[in-house]
């Protein structure tokens, strides 16, 4: 983005939604990822069909949480909270919710770590442990089989051989 | 119990209305449709050995034999919900259709509110309102956990809740679930009681025929509002509905409910309601293993 263009882009509102912009030629906000930005980022990461994403909209409050929402509503939009929160942009690594990948996480095919029961069992209560894994270092989807069917779990970071559970304090669960 | 006393010439077996209060209530969770149907909710309480036992008027709801059902795997993926049986019922009795647009004016902690989301196919838009902001975090917590994406969260006093920050002017259908003084969670909260006075009561009253005025005021015409409280105080039920239909274009109508119930009341001490309120629903301890709960259905007229 060049100089010029950028001094006619307004600050994010924290207090306030906006809508994500189509592509980033559509930015109107200092920082704001677009639409497209996001839809690629899954698809790249993890091969989330971009289709899995057509009937919501997406949108950010507060720097660089994104919120992904599939009811109405006009931009901006002063209120606590719509849809969920998916991803956090603004930092080097994007980094997708646990909640998010819970609900959407079964459309990934790739950075997709299968756990057994014991592992998930860890993983869940929010203990890092050392395993196996020769894909792409970073963020992953964590997942184990219920019911002959995978499901995933939430993100983990993986780095230098440890898998490191990103499941949040309050979604912690003894199992 | 004492303040129960003044409903002895009103409950059916008062008797067996009191023991039931004095019992602890079982574990009860609602299936989640938007992460799992019921075959592979119940099929993962299988896996894991949780015995269970579904309600027979909605499958959804589960009776689970733990004493910690939020420790289990079912909970952790959001498969299940932590719902008591009886608060599932008036999201059945809204009857939400995918792609229309819902009203939960009170809906903190979210349980009545991501329901609504399921029976929709998380298709539409439900609009989670409540007046405390507190409580709002325990609304967002559960939404996210459930996978529900088409709802929205307003902080707000419903009594005068402006439409404006949305495209659209009024609502398909509005759930009143209105704060109450929860005589009928007396078998999970023994304090239930406590604060009870005939004066709260009336203050109650007065906030929830305002919230319910204002509820069928947003809802289009021929639209549903569904008015429901935890407690068992006609002051609180009948004579709230009465003022609604009093003051607003509205009538009550009538729902099949799947559970032992006994009809809304057509008096109280000296006063008398609308026949129609007979169509409403009060669901006591002792019918079917419950809390209490009152409910009512109304359609919004010209």
């Amino acid at each position: 983005m060049s100089d010029d263009s950028s001094a006619d882009l307004r600050k994010n509102d924290g207090q306030q939604f906006g809508r994500l912009p189509e592509t980033d030629a559509d930015r109107t906000v200092e920082g704001r990822v677009s639409r497209a930005a996001v839809v690629d980022y899954f698809e790249d990461r993890f091969a989330i069909p971009p289709g899995t994403f057509d009937d919501y909209t997406f949108w950010e409050k507060g720097a660089g949480k994104i919120w992904l929402y599939s009811g109405e509503a006009d931009s901006p939009l002063e209120i606590e909270a719509i849809g969920m929160t998916c991803l956090r942009t603004r930092q080097e690594h994007w980094k997708p919710t646990t909640d998010f990948v819970q609900r959407f996480g079964a459309h990934a095919s790739e950075c997709v770590i299968d756990l057994d029961r014991e592992a998930a069992r860890r993983f869940a209560a929010g203990e890092d442990q050392e395993l196996e894994w020769d894909g792409d270092w970073g963020y992953l989807i964590a997942a184990h089989t219920v019911v002959g069917e995978r499901e995933p779990l939430g993100i983990g970071l993986y780095v230098h051989g440890e898998l490191r559970s990103m499941v949040p304090k309050g979604r912690q669960r003894e199992l | 119990m004492e303040p129960f006393e003044r409903y002895r010439p009103i409950i059916d077996d008062f008797e067996a209305f009191l023991a039931a209060c004095e019992r602890p209530l079982g574990n009860a969770v609602r299936v989640n449709t938007i992460k799992a149907s019921p075959e592979r909710a119940t099929a993962a309480l299988e896996e894991d050995d949780v015995a269970y036992e579904q309600a027979e008027w909605n499958p959804r709801v589960l009776r689970l034999e733990t004493d910690s059902p939020g420790s289990t795997w079912t909970s952790f993926h959001g498969f299940t919900h932590g719902q008591e049986e009886v608060s599932a019922v008036p999201p059945v009795v809204l009857d939400p259709q995918p792609g229309e647009r819902v009203w939960d004016c009170c809906a903190a902690p979210g349980g009545k509110a991501t329901q609504i989301a399921a029976l929709m196919d998380d298709r539409g838009t439900v609009v989670a309102n409540d007046n405390n902001l507190g409580r709002i975090s325990a609304l967002r917590f559960n939404a996210e956990r459930l996978g529900a994406t088409s709802l929205a969260v307003t902080n707000d006093d419903a009594r005068n809740y402006s439409m404006k920050r949305f495209p659209f002017d009024e609502f398909d259908r509005t759930l009143v679930d209105a704060p109450c003084s929860c005589e009928g969670t007396i078998r999970k909260n023994p304090d239930a009681l406590d604060n009870w006075s005939e004066g709260h009561i009336d203050t109650i009253a007065g906030i929830q025929k305002g919230i319910l005025r204002r509820a069928i005021q947003t809802t289009r015409e021929g639209g549903t509002v569904v008015y429901s409280t935890c407690t068992f105080a006609p002051e609180e039920n009948e004579a709230v509905v009465q003022h609604a239909i009093d003051e607003e274009d509205c009538r009550v109508v009538d729902f099949d409910l799947e559970m032992e119930h006994a009809p809304g009341l057509t008096e109280w001490r000296d006063e008398a309601f609308d026949s129609t309120l007979e169509q409403a629903a009060r669901i006591y301890p002792h019918h079917n293993d419950t809390g209490g709960f009152f409910v009512a259905k109304l359609e919004v007229t010209a």
